[in-house]
């Protein structure tokens, strides 16, 4: 593990003290906040479609699971705020078990399939039948547990997590197994590697992941509608990111959130058109010519990139 | 009304047939997800808009402008991207993203053009041509347009037509996957594509001219959009897409004649939804996937189970 405490040392440690250190001299804390909990999906992307090849299309149903499962917390049992932060956490483990069974699918099958799971929690969650529970779709106000600092520096207590558990994945025999899966399972499974396990292993970290942002966001947002927290945009631009810097690396993920997310700020809320219009030949762009990510340019160099 | 749900669900069924053929054909012959195939639908219902507000005739008649105009466009494009993108590693995951890219490309560029606002054509348009031909040869005098009755009940216009026209457009893909040559390469194609290769059919020219055929069918059946949704906006692609895919993998992915019986069980499935439990009906298509993938993914005429 020599390695693992190198890279916790020169990249999650200085990470999180700049993003710990900027609200004090950056205004636009939201902003500040929607980088953390990009740099968290990324990464959760980074656990299941880095390591295993599964593509979530759908990974915003365990981001908006978790909101609502921290809305609920809140608003029917009075639950504080970091209690109900781990139940968001938990209820994104319980939808990942539920979809288990969509492992047994591959390729574009699994994309598609986990695509209208998330579309069917949210439908599930916004159905005016239910708003009793979730309020359906006219939206939850968690005004009680309010608090934009505390939740600032719980996101980036669950960056700090998915960040050391894609740096053990990178250096751990674990995560080298998972890569062995993604590359070819037959042989992996005829070298011992346990298939089935490893997978559900990283689907449900990964799973977990966003549902902890997810509550962290309620937390931090508090009033919000299905239609905000299950928006495909997460998935897409969790995925874009992490595949602009360059999955199953640690770094990878970290810089494509920042320049992609970056250059989405500069241009992004003037024209919303012309915003799309970039940001659609850029992945076309980015698929066309650089389908490893960033940190291909370096290994193809040989540089070792963490 | 159980009648009524039942026939209404075999027009919208065939409708959704032709809605979800393209994507069939393009996945089955070239492994590509295209996840533009909901924004080639809505550009095929703003020529429907364009040939009415410009040139004031019967929207019938974009049906072969949209097919050549997408055809031209499809076989154009394919030689842009696809090539570039089979070289890649894992080209049917990069698809999905690579499609994802343009799907937003087509979008912000039609709502930079044509605006966000929400956009429909007054349906006793659609059809005008044959009243018009009716009136001609044979005299008499133009009728309502009405509804159409089909076992005592009336049904709006557009729906028959648009029934009718799927029905045609399939059976045309039928003779051209089983009675022409070019047909009968793609099959090969769509079976085993390095075998294919290996026995010297110009594998890239045969899956271009699918991926064209593929946006021209979605196309023809975004120029029935208007009338079957009742009104079309930029952002229209995104849904058409997930429902495309429901019915394409009820039907079996990868089966472009499967796609015809999986609309009609959409179809026959949405109405019955609509009728009896509307407020659940948004639910149907993801639930209805998310079932069909688990419990038999090769879909209702499915050969191969694809699991891992």
């Amino acid at each position: 593990m020599h390695n693992g405490f190198k890279h916790t040392l020169i990249i999650l440690v200085p990470l999180l003290i700049v993003f710990a250190a900027l609200p004090g001299v950056y205004q636009n804390h939201l902003l500040l906040f929607n980088f953390v909990i990009f740099l968290i999906l990324a990464q959760g992307v980074n656990i299941i479609y880095g390591f295993t090849g599964y593509l979530p299309f759908g990974y915003v149903g365990f981001f908006g699971a978790g909101a609502y499962g921290f809305a609920v917390m809140v608003m029917h049992f009075q639950t504080p705020a970091v209690a109900a932060v781990l139940v968001a956490g938990l209820v994104g483990i319980a939808l990942g078990l539920l979809l288990t069974p969509l492992l047994r699918l591959t390729g574009a099958y699994f994309a598609i399939a986990n695509l209208a799971a998330s579309l069917a929690v949210l439908h599930l969650v916004a159905n005016p039948a239910l708003e009793n529970i979730t309020k359906g779709p006219y939206g939850v106000s968690l005004t009680g547990t309010f608090n934009p600092s505390f939740a600032y520096d719980a996101a980036l207590v669950v960056l700090a997590i998915t960040l050391g558990g894609v740096i053990y994945l990178r250096n751990s025999s674990f995560g080298l197994a998972l890569q062995a899966v993604r590359e070819d399972a037959v042989s992996a499974a005829m070298a011992g590697v346990d298939v089935v396990k490893m997978r559900v292993i990283a689907w449900l970290a990964s799973a977990l992941v966003a549902g902890l942002a997810g509550g962290v966001y309620a937390w931090y947002v508090s009033v919000f509608y299905p239609d905000n927290v299950f928006s495909g945009e997460f998935s897409i631009f969790a995925i874009v990111f992490a595949l602009f810097g360059g999955v199953a690396t640690i770094l990878g993920p970290i810089v494509g959130v920042i320049i992609l997310y970056g250059i989405y700020n500069l241009i992004g809320f003037t024209t919303p058109q012309y915003f799309q219009l970039v940001y659609g030949l850029l992945i076309m762009g980015l698929v066309l010519f650089l389908p490893a990510g960033l940190m291909s340019l370096a290994t193809r160099r040989g540089w070792h990139v963490p | 009304m159980l009648s009524y749900a039942l026939i209404a669900g075999v027009l919208f069924g065939l409708y959704f047939s032709l809605v979800g053929i393209g994507l069939n054909l393009v996945f089955g012959v070239m492994r590509i997800v295209n996840l533009a195939h909901g924004d080639t639908i809505m550009l095929g219902a703003f020529i429907a808009l364009g040939v009415v507000t410009l040139a004031g005739i019967d929207p019938l008649f974009a049906v072969p402008l949209a097919f050549v105009v997408f055809l031209l466009a499809g076989v154009l494009l394919y030689w842009v991207l696809v090539p570039r993108l089979q070289g890649s590693s894992n080209p049917e995951m990069l698809s999905i993203i690579l499609f994802f890219g343009l799907s937003q490309v087509i979008e912000a560029v039609t709502t930079i053009f044509a605006g966000t606002s929400e956009r429909s054509i007054q349906s006793r348009l659609l059809g005008t041509v044959f009243t018009t031909i009716k009136v001609k040869w044979f005299g008499g005098t133009p009728g309502r347009g009405g509804p159409i009755q089909i076992l005592g009940q009336g049904f709006p216009a557009p729906w028959v037509i648009a029934a009718v026209t799927s029905l045609i457009a399939i059976a045309l893909v039928y003779l051209y996957l089983y009675r022409t040559r070019l047909g009968t390469l793609t099959r090969a194609v769509m079976s085993r594509r390095d075998e294919a290769f290996a026995t010297g059919i110009d594998v890239d020219r045969v899956s271009a001219v699918a991926f064209g055929i593929g946006l021209g069918l979605a196309a023809i059946s975004g120029v029935f959009a208007p009338f079957m949704f009742g009104s079309i906006t930029p952002a229209f692609g995104a849904d058409a897409t997930v429902t495309s895919f429901a019915i394409v993998v009820l039907g079996s992915l990868g089966n472009p004649l499967g796609t015809a019986l999986g609309g009609i069980v959409y179809g026959v499935c949405y109405m019955l939804v609509q009728t009896y439990l509307s407020s659940w009906a948004d639910l149907l298509p993801y639930v209805l996937l998310i079932l069909i993938l688990l419990l038999r993914p090769s879909g209702l005429l499915g050969r191969r189970v694809r699991v891992a």
